[in-house]
């Protein structure tokens, strides 16, 4: 059982401040850095491992600073975001080094235990070169896991697979959190972090905007205004209708369409197509104005 | 010294298509001084100078710094370097390892191959082939030295190592006597010439200020490259 803890972490290259004030703990179980790409997670994650220092505050494993501190690597896997990896080298060839570097008594039967664990036994033997994606993925996973660490660390470990490796990989990184394991992952995807984490952290623009379980988080991303724009056969009935129900708070006719703010996107879900049948408008388009993920967490922060 | 990296960095030296240049440079050192024995122009004075222009001025500097970078620059660049950092090993340990790395590379393809070709065009007539052994070795070394701190310093080392290679050392040392001073290949010449008794090579830095400074830079460069890493930042793609 190890504690990832981050208190008061601030750093800035220059000017520009990349991680603002960040203060969090970080126990068993899996753990989702979720934010937009650019918010920091990366850097935070790379002072989590030790590849960075904080400009000011904390960061620590257990009660032991990180950084210029190598000894804490016998308690850290890390997988880095970046593909390369040695790929002159075979996939056990690789794994079996690691467990080396890390010193371990029988480095052979620690990386045939990682290989197995992510169950890449059987292309063990080719060159990490001619590996798929999801494959290189596992492969890194298991350089991380050979020395058997309380603390994993995965810095967008799902990007760029394909369906069937990220649920291999979800199902992964269940088990090893299942183990006891403190997994953080940091993801720009909330449906992954939903899937996933039992405690989420979303990071925006630097700063900690939110902390909690999924369902906390859910609640603050749905329960926020939505807006939509809508084009119809009659966008000013259409509008009328709306506007009497308590789930649309405003509208707007604009020459695009209308723009319809919901309070209630459930309810104004269910709403907006009942509404127009009983008035006999065709729909012609209806398309979420600000589902970008930044607009729903610029939500957060400023909630 | 570990020799896991060790035997990783020899692998990822060695199985790049880059190694290929290894084998090119030495290999045309090796024709050119057959072709001189077998046609008779393996005269003292011609050796020294091809040698000196070729061994020393281009192929030794070439090498180092194929090799001082190559063993280092790439995995930082690409992030690999993440593998190595994450382990629980003092990162000096990381980074001398790579330098050792390095200087066996440029004594198997520069060092040896020069005494061989010294020894090809005039056997061991007046040490040259070993005071050029000798002053490429002891350069070779300071190169490496001088190549992997600039590594771990810039991304942009190939660069800064061949403007310091050519231009410097090239170009302004020799017009600018205050350049030979600070010239890795003046004070292998040096070396090489307290070694041999060929009145064709002849320093223009004494071996008081040249060796003094080799060993001031090589253990610099070793110690800077060591400190550098272990505050190593490496910056998030986001």
């Amino acid at each position: 059982m190890s504690v990832l803890e981050l208190r008061d972490v601030s750093r800035w290259y220059g000017n520009v401040v990349a991680v603002n004030g960040v203060t969090m703990t970080i126990g068993p179980g899996v753990t989702g850095l979720l934010g937009p790409n650019g918010a920091g997670k990366s850097t935070l994650i790379h002072m989590m491992g030790g590849f960075l220092a904080p400009s000011s505050g904390q960061v620590g494993i257990d009660g032991r600073r990180i950084w210029k501190n190598p000894s804490v690597y016998r308690h850290i896997g890390l997988v880095p975001e970046r593909e390369a990896a040695y790929d002159f080298l075979t996939g056990r060839e690789f794994v079996r080094a690691m467990a080396k570097l890390q010193r371990l008594p029988q480095p052979g039967a620690a990386a045939d235990r990682a290989l197995g664990m992510v169950e890449m036994m059987e292309p063990a033997d080719r060159p990490i070169g001619t590996y798929s994606k999801g494959m290189k993925q596992r492969i890194k996973m298991a350089s991380a896991l050979v020395h058997d660490p309380p603390v994993l660390l995965l810095d967008e470990p799902f990007n760029g697979m394909d369906p069937r490796q990220r649920l291999q990989l979800m199902d992964l990184i269940r088990k090893m959190a299942a183990e006891g394991r403190t997994v953080l992952f940091s993801s720009h995807i909330l449906e992954e972090v939903e899937r996933l984490a039992h405690h989420i952290e979303v990071i925006v623009a630097g700063r900690h905007a939110a902390s909690g379980d999924f369902r906390a988080i859910r609640r603050l991303m749905t329960d926020r205004p939505h807006m939509f724009v809508v084009r119809s056969s009659d966008d000013r009935r259409l509008a009328a209708a709306l506007i009497a129900d308590p789930s649309t708070r405003g509208v707007e006719l604009t020459r695009a369409g209308l723009e319809v703010e919901a309070v209630d996107f459930r309810r104004f879900a269910l709403l907006l197509p009942q509404l127009a049948r009983d008035a006999g408008i065709r729909l012609w388009e209806v398309a979420p104005a600000d589902e970008s993920l930044e607009s729903v967490f610029s939500y957060l922060v400023a909630s | 010294m570990n020799s896991v990296i060790a035997y990783i960095t020899f692998r990822g030296m060695l199985g790049r298509r880059r190694a290929l240049l290894l084998f090119l440079l030495p290999a045309v050192l090796l024709l050119l001084s057959i072709v001189l024995r077998v046609t008779g122009h393996s005269d003292l004075d011609t050796a020294t100078a091809l040698l000196m222009q070729f061994g020393l001025g281009a192929l030794l500097p070439l090498l180092a710094l194929l090799a001082g970078t190559g063993v280092i620059a790439p995995e930082i660049d690409d992030g690999q370097i993440m593998y190595l950092l994450t382990k629980p090993i003092a990162r000096p340990v990381i980074s001398t390892t790579k330098f050792l790395v390095a200087v066996v590379l440029v004594i198997a393809f520069g060092v040896l191959p020069i005494f061989v070709s010294a020894v090809i065009m005039n056997g061991m007539t007046a040490n040259l082939a070993t005071g050029f052994a000798a002053g490429a070795l002891v350069g070779g070394i300071a190169y490496c030295a001088l190549f992997i701190a600039i590594a771990v310093l810039s991304r942009f080392a190939v660069t800064i190592g061949l403007i310091y290679a050519l231009v410097w050392e090239n170009l302004l040392a020799r017009y600018a006597s205050g350049a030979k001073t600070l010239s890795i290949r003046q004070w292998a010449i040096s070396v090489t010439d307290m070694i041999t008794n060929a009145t064709a090579v002849k320093a223009d830095v004494g071996t008081a200020t040249a060796v003094p400074l080799l060993i001031v830079l090589t253990v610099a460069g070793v110690v800077f490259a060591g400190w550098k890493l272990r505050t190593l930042s490496i910056t998030g793609t986001d």
